[in-house]
């Protein structure tokens, strides 16, 4: 026996190393179907670990200190070796962790993966999804540039529009009755220790419930119905290892060449990933003529927006709040609102198909509306794609369960 | 069904193309180049006389300044004239409290400045002041309404004064030269110039670096996706 097969023994024998490298890598078997879409899981996990070790980095030079914060940035960008690199590295990959985790969504929701069996897994992604919103909110602070404190007091405001509890909430939150340095730091804490430990907590949770119930695919049918009698294995199953792990590795080389092009040819990425205004520092006696949030959140700020009468005793500015939150919250009950009998695209009908479509619209443009001022005409917009955003998810029970659907095939399609 | 969804999206973007042209100032597009080296010293040694005496630069070392070609001792020759070491901070000789009684804000420091405002901006901005005695300054400008600062390029440039004419019931704004300065129209052009792309450098010293590593990581990938790619089809021979 070789000094590596008895040192995997001896591991085996205290750490269940082989069995695991089996059931979730050598032996776990993957649809062979899997497309374009499928590439963005591993991709965001990519991210999740560029964030991780620059963040690291970063750590050791930024300062959590209202006075110092602005500085010790440039300082980072200036004087720290090849610091303007990880900067830039940690700011565009913010940027990407929603490209490609909207992408991952996107998937699941065209190929309709967060069917049963995985609505757990669709629950605990969605999870994800809001502590990297806090992840995100509360790393945009941290330059203390003018975007970073006035966006930030955006939000805060949110809080203070909640009724009778309202401004002792947002008083607790930030430590102080204004946006100050005491804020600061506990977003500083949030932002490097609680946010990223129950960030890498949840995606490994996530991944657990996918190795349980296996992976979607392109075709929405469940390989594991379809075993071979002898092995047991799915005829439709290919090892993740090596085949997808391989695979995984061209989509990380095609990503890195967009992520790197962006980080040292376009950083600031024509103010949507850096804005200008954040190259001021934060001036809490002077209000930007235009606060826009970054690109990620303004689908959201836009709906935020879009509220402009009181109605049934609520005003405006908590129905906004109330409208923002729930435009997030409600992908949470995509299992249950799709009553389609069919889960992939490829086998749906058209009412799904359009609604689909006007969905991806409206995301863009509210997302587009969200980074302009206010007119209105943009507020009369923001309104009818902010009804069109909500009618996809309200209507489906109605037109998932009577469009005409195709029969679903008994085997995946190459 | 493709149709129909091309149909959707066209019909959901028409609206947008009503008013995608705007309204904007026409900003005068600024000689940025930031490997000529020669620009970027005139530039630095202009503002560290005009600009140093009120702004800081406080992100900034004098050393910096090796990437465009000065040596330590060019530095401390053109650069500092006050007794401060060659690894400092460019930081500005007028106190904070002084700059706020004398011109109502303090300064804004420029390390960053074309970040913010964008070169074309500046470029724009240092061109357009004209003489206006409604101000405190006795100055103003055409893309800065009642900006704090006066011109403190005027003896090069000259004084301007404003012209409105209408034109079709629209005002339209410009500048004619009153008293000509010390540099033609085009000399003093190309010192705002080399002015502008010293504080665009200043706003990204790595920039230059940045590309050129980068033009590196891209080849390198180029490299990698190949053999990744071959990787990947030597695998997958056995499935399809």
């Amino acid at each position: 026996m070789s000094i590596y097969n008895s040192m995997i023994e001896w591991i085996d024998k205290r750490f269940p190393l082989t069995s695991n490298w089996k059931a979730h890598l050598s032996e776990y078997y993957a649809p062979k179907n899997f497309n374009f879409w499928y590439y963005f899981g591993s991709l965001a996990l990519l991210v999740l670990v560029n964030q991780l070790i620059t963040g690291i980095f970063l750590t050791m030079n930024y300062k959590p200190d209202a006075s110092l914060a602005f500085a010790s940035v440039e300082y980072i960008m200036r004087d720290v070796d090849y610091g303007w690199l990880i900067r830039y590295m940690h700011s565009t990959g913010a940027s990407m962790f929603f490209v490609v985790v909207y992408l991952h969504m996107f998937r699941g929701m065209m190929y309709g993966s967060y069917r049963k069996p995985r609505e757990l897994l669709w629950l605990v992604g969605m999870a994800i999804f809001f502590v990297l919103m806090s992840l995100a909110f509360t790393g945009y602070i941290l330059p203390w540039g003018q975007m970073s404190y006035w966006g930030a007091q955006v939000i805060v405001s949110m809080f203070g529009a909640i009724p009778v509890i309202g401004d002792t909430l947002s008083q607790w939150l930030l430590g102080d009755f204004t946006l100050s340095d005491a804020a600061l730091n506990r977003f500083f804490a949030y932002h490097v220790v609680t946010l990223p430990i129950l960030l890498v907590t949840l995606v490994f949770v996530h991944v657990l419930a996918l190795h349980e119930t296996g992976s979607n695919n392109p075709d929405g049918i469940e390989i594991k119905e379809n075993k071979n009698p002898k092995t047991g294995i799915p005829v439709d199953g290919i090892p993740f290892h090596p085949y997808y792990s391989v695979k995984d590795i061209v989509g990380v080389v095609v990503f890195m060449m967009v992520f790197c092009g962006i980080i040292f040819f376009a950083p600031e990425m024509g103010g949507y990933f850096l804005e200008y205004n954040n190259f001021i520092p934060a001036n809490t006696l002077q209000t930007p003529d235009h606060i826009a949030p970054v690109w990620y959140f303004t689908p959201y700020y836009s709906m935020l927006r879009a509220v402009t009468v009181n109605f049934l005793w609520i005003d405006a500015k908590l129905w906004g709040v109330i409208l923002m939150a729930a435009s997030v919250v409600i992908f949470c009950f995509l299992p249950w609102l799709d009553r389609s009998p069919v889960k992939s695209i490829r086998y749906k009908g058209p009412y799904f198909k359009i609604a689909l479509t006007l969905f991806v619209i409206s995301f863009f443009v509210l997302g587009w509306l969200g980074t302009k001022s206010p007119t209105p005409l943009y507020t009369l917009l923001a309104q009818i794609f902010t009804v069109i955003y909500f009618a996809f998810f309200i209507l489906m029970p109605w037109y998932s369960k009577i469009d005409k659907t195709k029969p679903e095939p008994k085997r995946v399609k190459e | 069904m493709k149709k129909i969804t091309i149909a959707i999206f066209i019909l959901c973007m028409a609206p947008f193309s009503l008013f995608a042209a705007g309204l904007g100032i026409v900003l005068d597009k600024a000689p940025i180049d930031t490997t000529d080296n020669a620009s970027l010293q005139r530039g630095a040694e202009s503002f560290v006389n005009y600009c140093l005496t009120c702004h800081g630069a406080s992100f900034m070392r004098y050393n910096r300044h090796r990437d465009i070609g000065l040596s330590n001792e060019q530095i401390l020759d053109k650069l500092i004239y006050t007794s401060q070491k060659v690894g400092d901070l460019m930081q500005s000789a007028m106190r904070k409290k002084e700059g706020e009684e004398w011109f109502g804000v303090i300064p804004p420091d420029l390390s960053v400045i074309a970040r913010s405002r964008g070169a074309d901006w500046l470029y724009t901005y240092l061109r357009t002041f004209y003489r206006d005695d409604a101000t405190a300054t006795g100055w103003n400008n055409l893309i800065f309404d009642r900006a704090a600062m006066p011109h403190v390029l005027y003896q090069l440039q000259g004084e301007q004064k404003l012209v409105v004419k209408t034109v079709d019931k629209e005002k339209q704004k410009s500048l004619s030269l009153d008293k000509p300065g010390k540099l033609t129209a085009a000399e003093y052009d190309k010192f705002v110039g080399d002015l502008v792309n010293y504080l665009v450098y200043l706003g990204e010293p790595h920039a230059n670096t940045r590309k050129e590593l980068g033009f590196m990581v891209m080849i390198f990938l180029l490299g990698m996706l190949v053999l990744s790619y071959a990787l990947k089809r030597e695998y997958w021979k056995d499935i399809h």
